[in-house]
């Protein structure tokens, strides 16, 4: 067994600078690396780029970041619910690149299983497309859309064990499984962390070979953002 | 004339047997709520769950299931979650059966924008884009006009596009049309609304052959 571990989120940062390009999981503010987030936000590093399927809320996720302006650049999908986002957007102090779900998963994925780049529908004759290399297969058009690269990739899964295997729970699996090992550096927060043994491993969804460093967060918020519910029958 | 509900109940008639069905925010969310109970359907939500089921129960909330509107849901029996690389590769690969989303704008030759208002509206495209690119099974739900009282089906789409020639059909609380080479072909009407002012209200080129029936809901 390889150990994975780190003895805490100060260990699990060790080495993140200024200017440096980060992938980080979560949809919404499910499935984020609470912890992850929160060290950079401490460590106070600036003119960062962060990948990232959205930018949080104004004052949860990401939205601490874009508070403190550590933020130079956001690749995302989608911006919405976040004032301080789209003020610092509009005053041109945050580049934004915004780029369809589906290919901001797959060129996470690209660059963790070694695809320098892929064609997909998506975006094609629209401004995404715009300046790409475009191409027909049967008929129809792709876009060429390269991976993703990444000094640290910071995910977060529900349990996993010392030689940094994955399990995730619900939708906060999400972007985390596709951004494993598609940074150098893959840091994994989970809310269980058990000894290399204890996990079933017919259930593992991302093995540890994918991950660099693990370790327990501390806490976990866990915000819901739209609680909708419906009265008891 | 249709509300948003009544949209929806017209769209659930699309439904099929065995579908897996990906619905958009807004009027397509209400689709879930008038499937008929003796067909199989999945409904699946890009973040990664299909066989998505009603609202929680209050206390039983999950921060860990959500939908792609972020809101908290449940999972029925048959469920399964799954990361968003292989969310896309359902809708990409089409999987999924049928699409059904909201427009700002469709133009006659299938073109939708719903994504972009310059300068007002920068929200960004989610899963829109990889959707109308892939789905061969698209449904548009959206009012005829929007709240200026301007036609939402146009000759060409003036606001930035999330897809090229990709519209099938539109349910709009006008009637029912589906994008054909020469236009906006009328299939049905709402209730109690005629020809003519489907017609003032759309400023693409709308063809309507012989009788159009009224919307069966």
């Amino acid at each position: 067994m390889i150990n994975k571990t780190v003895k805490n989120v100060g260990e699990a940062l060790q080495g993140v600078e200024d200017s440096m390009t980060f992938m980080l999981g979560g949809f919404g503010l499910c499935g984020i690396p609470e912890n992850a987030i929160g060290e950079l936000v401490r460590l106070g590093i600036k003119d960062i780029t962060c990948i990232s399927n959205n930018a949080g809320v104004d004052d949860f996720g990401l939205g601490f970041l874009l508070q403190n302006h550590q933020i130079k650049k956001m690749i995302s999908s989608y911006v919405g619910e976040n004032d301080e986002f789209e003020r610092q957007m509009l005053s041109g102090e945050l580049d934004v690149e915004l780029t369809p779900q589906g290919t901001l998963a797959e060129k996470c994925r690209a660059a963790q299983g070694g695809f320098p780049a892929f064609y997909t529908p998506a975006g094609f004759g629209t401004e995404v497309a715009e300046g790409k290399e475009t191409r027909e297969f049967d008929g129809k058009m792709y876009v060429l859309e390269p991976a993703y690269k990444a000094n640290f990739a910071f995910v977060k899964a529900w349990k996993g064990d010392e030689a940094g295997n994955l399990i995730f729970k619900g939708t906060a699996r999400n972007f985390n499984p596709c951004m494993c090992g598609a940074a150098t550096i893959t840091v994994a927060e989970v809310e269980e962390l058990v000894p290399a043994g204890t996990l079933d491993p017919n259930q593992i969804h991302i093995p540890g070979i994918f991950v660099q460093r693990i370790f327990q967060g501390e806490r976990y918020e866990k915000r819901i953002e739209q609680r909708t519910v419906r009265p008891k029958e | 004339m249709l509300d948003k509900n009544g949209i929806a109940k017209r769209i659930a008639r699309e439904v099929k047997d065995g579908y897996y069905v990906n619905l958009g925010i807004g009027i397509p969310t209400l689709v879930a709520n008038f499937v008929r109970d003796d067909i199989q359907v999945e409904f699946q939500s890009e973040n990664g769950v299909l066989g998505m089921g009603p609202f929680p129960f209050e206390g039983e909330e999950d921060a860990d299931v959500i939908n792609a509107g972020k809101q908290t849901i449940t999972t029925l029996a048959g469920a399964s979650f799954f990361d968003s690389a292989t969310s896309f590769n359902m809708i990409r690969g089409q999987h999924v059966d049928l699409t059904i989303l909201g427009a700002m704008e469709v133009a006659e030759n299938g073109d939708i924008a719903n994504w972009k208002i310059p300068g007002k509206m920068v929200k960004g495209m989610g899963g829109a884009m990889d959707l109308v690119a892939s789905a061969e099974n698209i449904i548009v739900a959206m009012m005829h006009t929007n709240k200026a009282g301007k036609s939402k089906l146009l000759k060409r789409c003036a606001l930035p596009l999330t897809g090229v020639g990709c519209v099938k059909k539109i349910v709009t609380n006008l009637a029912v049309m589906e994008v054909t080479p020469e236009g906006f072909k009328l299939l049905e009407r709402a209730p109690g609304v005629t020809v003519d002012q489907i017609r003032s209200a759309t400023e693409g080129a709308l063809i309507a052959e012989g009788e159009i029936p009224e919307m069966k809901l």
